[in-house]
């Protein structure tokens, strides 16, 4: 059977590209999600916030700047089609010179230091980046990329609850999670959640999970269901957009499972702001 | 509720008239500094140095902007969460430092300190860099230009939009906010 060829310069591309779409254009799901959050939402504060958010938002892809400054860890994860050849140069190298490339064109911010110690800064523009390889059927490469703010990085937590702790224990700890992170992780959250796997498992479920468009729901009835059941109680928190009160604290909650131990139930969740920057390209 | 006219260096008299919650819009001269400048400018205080700049008086944004596309005064300059800057604040506000902007809670120690020295601390809207771009009318670097987008640079801002988080007798409007929440929707406040 014929491999197909797809070739570094092109992966260079089109991630330079990526990283600048990501950062200059909110995706519609977020756009619609603030248009809705602004009639419901009760606080005047509130509704100011969201407001001046759209308002942010058309000016970033007017001007063609990034809608916040922090423009992110750029995360990766890449379906790579095991039918397909990359020519010219590794997957990892393409992708990391397309951030370097789309970072330092487009003005973007370099975020990133080298040691987490001494905090020296990185030599490549915003690199290295973050990148999960998936292998599946097929002769596509589809990458799907995300510019991660540390705000909500750093509100993150994982962690591993005992089997008896239930379903209660699963929601209350990922109430415990927003409530805690309340104003500093930019909300109206996006809070991306994974439940069980194993440690590192559960943290990657969290984060993959925020790669699904908001109002996506779980294919499993019974998570679709915990998802909606989350995203009100999460809304009744009060913490509203910024954390200075209100009904629209998260924009969504995404769940992702798998398989576990007997012994464990792990959980992590990984917490993303209003700024919520996905692209996605197939190859 | 509209917005208060602020100009800065902010005169104490209006200061201690901020109440938590108040919407305002700033104006005048501020100075940035995130994480490695606050780090360095407390490590000078620690060698009994002076700062780069007299902190008296005047009001210190977190920010690291984006780098300005040319012809631009400033890239996207939106506030970074201001936490990692407690442990250096209480120096600077015993020294005189009137006002912080920046997102997100402070600790009881810095809440305290500004108690005591009578200062204010305000959020910008965290993830609105673009549109607080355009209140910001000139860049100037003050010190540490090798920290890049980290460096102190000294803002001069037309209307740039805040509200007051942390007033001067330390109320807090991340509590207050969420209690009006509660009160009117009627429903039990939980922080679970
Ligand atoms: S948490 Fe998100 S919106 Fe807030 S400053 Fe960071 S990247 Fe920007």
């Amino acid at each position: 059977m014929a491999v197909r060829t797809i070739f570094y310069e092109e992966i260079v591309n089109q991630v330079a590209n990526m990283c600048q779409e990501a950062n200059f254009e909110l995706g519609q799901d977020v756009i619609q999600a603030f248009q809705a959050a602004l009639k419901k939402e009760t606080s005047e504060t509130g509704k100011d916030i969201l407001e001046q958010l759209l308002l942010n938002a058309d000016i970033a892809r007017s001007e063609r700047v990034p809608m916040c400054q922090d423009t992110g860890v750029s995360v990766f994860i890449v379906e790579v089609g095991q039918d397909c050849h990359i020519s010219g140069g590794s997957l990892y190298d393409a992708i990391n010179e397309g951030v370097k490339k789309g970072y330092e064109e487009g003005y973007l911010r370099h975020s990133i230091v080298d040691h987490p110690i001494t905090r020296e800064k990185s030599k490549g523009y915003n690199t290295p980046s973050i990148i999960h390889i998936e292998l599946v059927p097929g002769e596509d490469l589809v990458i799907h990329m995300s510019a991660k703010g540390g705000g909500s990085e750093n509100m993150s937590a994982l962690k591993m609850l005992k089997p008896a702790d239930g379903l209660d224990g699963i929601k209350d700890y990922i109430l415990s999670i927003v409530a805690q992170a309340g104003p500093n992780a930019c909300p109206p959250l996006v809070v991306g959640v994974g439940i069980g796997g194993n440690f590192e498992r559960c943290a990657y479920l969290a984060k993959k999970s925020l790669f699904r468009p908001i109002g996506h729901r779980s294919e499993r009835p019974e998570i679709a269901e915990l998802e909606k059941e989350l995203m009100g109680k999460i809304n009744e928190l009060g913490i509203g957009p910024q954390g200075m009160g209100g009904n629209t604290t998260a924009l969504d909650v995404k769940i992702e499972i798998e398989p576990c131990h007997i012994a464990a139930l792990p959980v992590a969740v990984n917490l993303n702001c209003h700024a919520s920057r996905h692209k996605e390209v197939r190859i | 509720m509209s917005a208060i006219q602020i100009t800065n260096p902010i005169s104490e008299q209006e200061l201690l008239k901020l109440k938590a919650g108040d919407r305002v819009l700033l104006s005048g001269t501020i100075y940035t500094a995130r994480d490695a400048a606050h780090k360095r400018m407390f490590e000078t205080l620690q060698k009994g140095e002076e700062l780069p700049f007299d902190v008296a008086g005047q009001t210190i944004y977190y920010v690291g902007p984006t780098p300005a596309k040319p012809g631009a005064v400033i890239g996207s300059a939106g506030p970074t969460t201001s936490g990692r800057m407690d442990k250096y604040t209480p120096v600077l506000l015993d020294l005189g430092l009137k006002g912080m902007i920046g997102k997100g809670y402070r600790s009881e120690e810095v809440i305290e300190s500004m108690k005591k020295n009578k200062a204010v601390y305000f959020a910008a809207i965290g993830g609105s860099g673009a549109l607080i771009a355009r209140t910001i009318q000139s860049v100037e670097v003050v010190a540490y230009e090798d920290l890049g987008p980290e460096a102190i640079y000294r803002l001069t801002i037309k209307n740039f939009p805040a509200v007051v988080i942390i007033d001067s007798k330390g109320n807090d409007w991340y509590k207050i906010g969420k209690q009006q929440f509660f009160e009117q929707n009627h429903v039990q406040g939980a922080d679970c």
